[in-house]
């Protein structure tokens, strides 16, 4: 349930006439927790515009209504009623030039609109790298609102659809195979890694994951490059080319799923600076005073440890805005997000992740690899060699309780320690059969250690690092 | 695979549609003995009755209930009448008419489907059992690797309120209709179950024994979907066989058991207040009469509710009630599972449930309080307020309507928890408990909920559980009855049903974990 943030009262609207007007472009989830959280603090004049949808609604969950999980209204974390309670008002119009000399926006419409501080939290687009006929009807990324319409007149049943091709094997692309799979329409994914997600996961993760996917009657095609999307006579897509091959894949739908970059071609024409994203420092300003940028659409002038400067990662979003509102509601501070973590699904397939797990090992890295000799369950620990310390974990089909991993990672735990106490993070429900005394042991044989499992303790988990 | 589940759902609907056509069938005539007993057992002195039932009832033959009930009813009616006007309140009969009409149309039952009750109970039972077998098992195969199955459940008509949807609506709410307010349509069906009640109890059936037949049946049914669904998830697996071993054994086979041992029928796990006619009078003095087993019940009834309920939420929480042993949780679990998304989740929707429920209680406590007022000083009126009629409204209103016709009926429209929701009792005392005094929780994994809504939109309870997850609160809500479904629904691993201490266990934070250390303890210790 929505709790209220603070009762307007008829002085407070009187006053907030005079009051700084803070302008957010984008109702993403950095947007409006941003907006949420300025409002608690304070009772600036809070106005967040999107030229997407009326209401904030949760990206991650397009998938879902597609797949007749949910309905649209279910995406939607606040009732409508929300804003107006909360004095955030919403304007549905799209941004065409920001003028920063005189904090006016300009609209697409013809309106505008002034501001006291401006927050560019216009979040990602999918990548089109240039592909022939990547503009085609029933050519589409699996992003915005916008795209689940066009996916639902596109490809609405399998007589419609008769067989989709998605290129580029990252998390968007498999959660569009697996839309697509469940309207059971044949689904051909073209990948340009020699396994799926070898960047980030491990051999052994990247290669169940294949496995997976093909399970799922999921045509997977490794060190597959697309090289261009045919058209037929009413510019629809036809088929495509496979770059490697030539060969010709009769498609109606082709899901351009190879990542994203930030949402920021409208910001080209202010004085604002760009690099791939809006340039921003560790305060999340811009080099225009009072414009900020958060989210997808931020890019850090230096990476923040090993994350990436660009984070197109939902969590963080939501964390830059938690910071930005206390910045601008007069507490100024860094943007410092904590240890690493991360989740995902594949299929039918959990995976999370706590610190870092890199494809190949760093230098004096090794991995722990422990796998069901029959289930798609495993993990993989990252140490350092050297000194045993603990550096990440990937969990797949387990779920493991962050706050432990959390104080771990903060208390430089090292190894001998997390594999004795691993039954404190398991966060698998009630009555599943567990593995850790099965991980401990293969840990003990492979390095020749005589640890002992040690039972879950409610005292360890509640205590704070 | 398809075509067996379609050849299953057509042999179904034929059991179905024979069970539907029943209560309208088969023939009675009644004759001059079985009608003397019926008058020596009822203890009937209106000799205008008995008059009328002669002339106009027994030895002919009547074709299906509906030509013989209204013959009953108005028999009664004039009978009552001509008593009430000559002030002969001895020979008033105040059985109900549909009572006297079921207690009539069971004797005279003579046709085909009395003389045939073992087929006639594979035409309509066994159809459906087979049928909705041959529909479920499929599903094994068909629905692929193990995993969340939600697929298409917002396309089908049949769960997102289509027309399928209306329709088992409109079933449902009938057969509660019958049930209850309309016993004697329900004759037919009695036959059919008539050889399984004989041999549990050695009486032949009522409706209420069909009702508790039906009741089993349709959970074992269900039961198998459920096991089918969630087979990755062994806290479902769990869950779902408890909620049935406690259906079959304690609320169907063990009563049946004591009736043929000549004591008092009950429900060893049926707690008050959602047993509340356990305190009414009739009850207790039939309690008292048996003397050994009746007093063992009456202080099972009174530790269970008093001492064994609240101790077992404090340390599991009131789903070790509502979702593993309840009857009512039972139904809800297995053939409410597929219309648990309907549930409100709306604001209003949280307000107007805790009117209601907490009505409900203060209800059912002040008319026990009334009858065990009237009880022990031997009144009928408490306040100038007669305790029976506020007992007749409470059975009527909440045990039938709302517990029955609405609880079940309004199952494919308002979800599978209306009445645990909105009006038991017994929720809502477990749910006291469960707020304030409890070590039971869902822990949200720090920083990991991406607000997709999957948890919120399957909470059959209608819990808003993305709104706690979301801020990385753990979620402690009176209401929740721990089905474990919102953590089974996760895409991301996010929620856990666990008991823990008691200390932290309610968690409102403003800067979930992941964010800067330093931001955390500044915003959330302020």
């Amino acid at each position: 349930m929505v709790k209220v943030l603070t009762k307007p009262s008829t002085e407070l609207k009187y006053q907030t006439k005079f009051m700084e007007h803070i302008v957010i472009i984008g109702n993403g989830i950095s947007g409006v927790t941003l907006a949420r959280h300025i409002r608690k603090l304070s009772d600036k004049k809070i106005t967040i515009i999107s030229a997407e949808t009326d209401y904030f609604f949760s990206r991650t969950a397009l998938m879902y209504v597609y797949m007749g999980h949910m309905k649209f209204e279910h995406t939607q974390p606040y009732e409508n009623w929300f804003w107006k309670k909360n004095r955030i008002e919403l304007l549905k119009a799209f941004v065409k030039n920001i003028d920063t000399d005189q904090k006016v926006l300009e609209f697409a419409d013809g309106g505008n609109l002034n501001y006291d501080k401006l927050v560019i939290a216009t979040g990602s687009k999918p990548n089109k790298f240039g592909w022939p006929g990547q503009d085609l009807d029933g050519a589409l990324g699996m992003y915005h609102k916008q795209d689940l319409d066009n996916l639902e007149a596109y490809a609405p049943n399998n007589k419609v659809c008769n067989r989709a091709v998605i290129v580029g094997g990252g998390l968007i692309g498999i959660e569009l195979a697996e839309m697509l799979n469940s309207r059971k329409i044949p689904v051909t994914f073209l990948v340009r890694e020699s396994s799926f997600w070898n960047g980030v996961l491990p051999e052994g993760e990247s290669q169940m994951i294949n496995n997976h996917i093909k399970n799922h009657h999921i045509d997977l095609r490794l060190s597959t490059n697309l090289k261009e999307i045919k058209s037929d006579e009413n510019g629809r897509v036809k088929s495509v080319i496979i770059e490697e091959t030539g060969e010709e894949i009769a498609c109606n739908v082709v899901g351009l799923t190879a990542g994203v970059t930030p949402n920021i071609d409208f910001v080209k024409s202010s004085k604002i600076e760009l690099g791939r994203g809006v340039k921003v420092n560790r305060y999340l300003e811009t080099n225009i005073p009072d414009v900020y940028a958060i989210g997808d659409c931020a890019e850090q002038h230096e990476a923040i440890g090993n994350r990436r400067p660009i984070e197109a990662v939902w969590y963080t979003g939501r964390m830059m805005g938690e910071t930005l509102a206390q910045t601008i509601c007069g507490n100024r501070l860094a943007y410092k997000p904590g240890h690493w973590f991360n989740s995902a699904k594949f299929l039918d397939i959990e995976y999370q992740t706590y610190g870092w797990v890199f494809a190949q090992p760093r230098e004096h890295e090794a991995h722990f690899h422990w796998k069901h000799h029959k289930e798609d369950i495993c993990i993989t620990v990252a140490f350092n060699k050297d000194t045993k310390e603990f550096i990440g974990i990937n969990t797949f089909g387990i779920r493991m309780r962050h706050e432990i991993f959390d104080k771990w990672l903060t208390e430089k735990r090292d190894m001998e320690y997390v594999m004795s106490y691993l039954k404190d993070a398991n966060f698998d429900p009630e009555f599943y059969k567990v593995y850790e005394d099965e991980i401990l042991k293969q840990y003990n044989d492979t390095f020749n250690t005589n640890l002992t499992s040690h039972k879950k303790s409610w005292k360890r988990i509640f205590s704070k690092a | 695979m398809k075509a067996i589940k379609n050849i299953g759902l057509v042999i179904f609907l034929i059991g179905l549609a024979i069970f539907t056509a029943l209560p309208l069938l088969g023939t009675f005539n009644l004759n001059e003995a079985d009608f003397n007993n019926i008058v020596k057992e009822q203890n009937i002195k209106s000799e205008v009755f008995i008059n009328d039932i002669k002339t106009n009832v027994v030895g002919q033959d009547f074709k299906g209930m509906q030509t013989l009930s209204p013959i009953i009813s108005k028999a009664l009616d004039n009978a009552n009448e001509a008593h009430t006007k000559n002030k002969e309140w001895d020979k008033k009969i105040y059985t109900k008419s549909s009572d006297m009409a079921a207690m009539i149309g069971k004797k005279s039952a003579n046709g085909f489907i009395a003389n045939n009750k073992g087929l006639m109970w594979l035409l309509t039972f066994g159809l459906g059992i087979i049928g909705a077998l041959m529909f479920i098992l499929p599903n094994v195969i068909l629905l692929g690797k193990k995993g969340i199955k939600n697929d298409g459940i917002y396309h089908d008509s049949a769960t997102n309120r289509g027309w399928i949807g209306w329709m088992v609506f409109i079933f449902l709410v009938s057969f509660y209709l019958v049930l209850y307010f309309a016993s004697e349509y329900a004759t037919n069906w009695t036959l059919l179950v008539d050889p399984i009640s004989e041999a549990l109890s050695g009486n032949p059936a009522g409706h209420w024994f069909v009702y508790g037949f039906m009741y089993c049946t349709v959970m074992t049914v269900m039961a198998v979907r459920m096991y089918i669904k969630y087979r990755h998830n062994i806290y479902q697996v769990f869950r779902t066989t408890s909620v049935l071993f406690f259906q079959i054994v304690f609320a169907f086979i063990i009563p049946e058991i004591m009736v043929r041992l000549q004591m008092p029928y009950y429900d060893f796990k049926n707690a008050f207040p959602l047993d509340y006619d356990f305190f009414f009078q009739w009850n207790l003095n039939s309690l008292i009469e048996t003397g050994g087993i009746g007093i063992f019940i009456l202080v099972w009834g009174i530790v269970l509710t008093l001492i064994i309920v609240p101790i077992m939420v404090y340390f599991f929480g009131k789903r070790w009630y509502c979702s593993w042993v309840c009857g009512c949780g039972g139904l809800a679990e297995t053939l409410g599972d597929p219309y648990r998304q309907h549930s409100d989740k709306s604001l209003f929707a949280w307000k107007v449930e805790r009117y209601l429920i907490h009505t409900v209680l203060l209800f059912v406590l002040v008319m026990t309080a009334m009858t065990l007022y009237s009880f022990f000083s031997d009144t009928g009126t408490v306040l100038g307020i007669k305790t029976s009629t506020v007992q007749s409204i409470y059975s009527l209103v909440i045990g039938s309507i709302f517990a029955g016709v609405i609880g079940t009926g309004f199952y494919p429209i308002f979800g599978n928890r209306v009445w645990c929701r909105f009006g038991c009792p017994l929720a809502a005392y477990l749910g006291f408990v469960q707020r304030f005094k409890s070590r039971f929780r869902i822990t949200t994994n720090g920083g990991q909920c991406i607000s997709c809504g999957n948890c919120s939109t399957y909470c059959e309870q209608g819990i808003d559980v993305r709104a706690y997850a979301q801020k990385g609160e753990n979620i402690v809500r009176s209401s929740c009855v721990g089905c474990g479904v919102c953590s089974a629904v996760c895409p991301r691993g996010v929620l856990k049903l666990e008991n823990g201490p008691e200390d932290g266990r309610i968690n409102p934070t403003e800067i979930l974990l992941g964010n800067d250390v330093d931001l955390m303890d500044f915003v959330n210790q302020k």
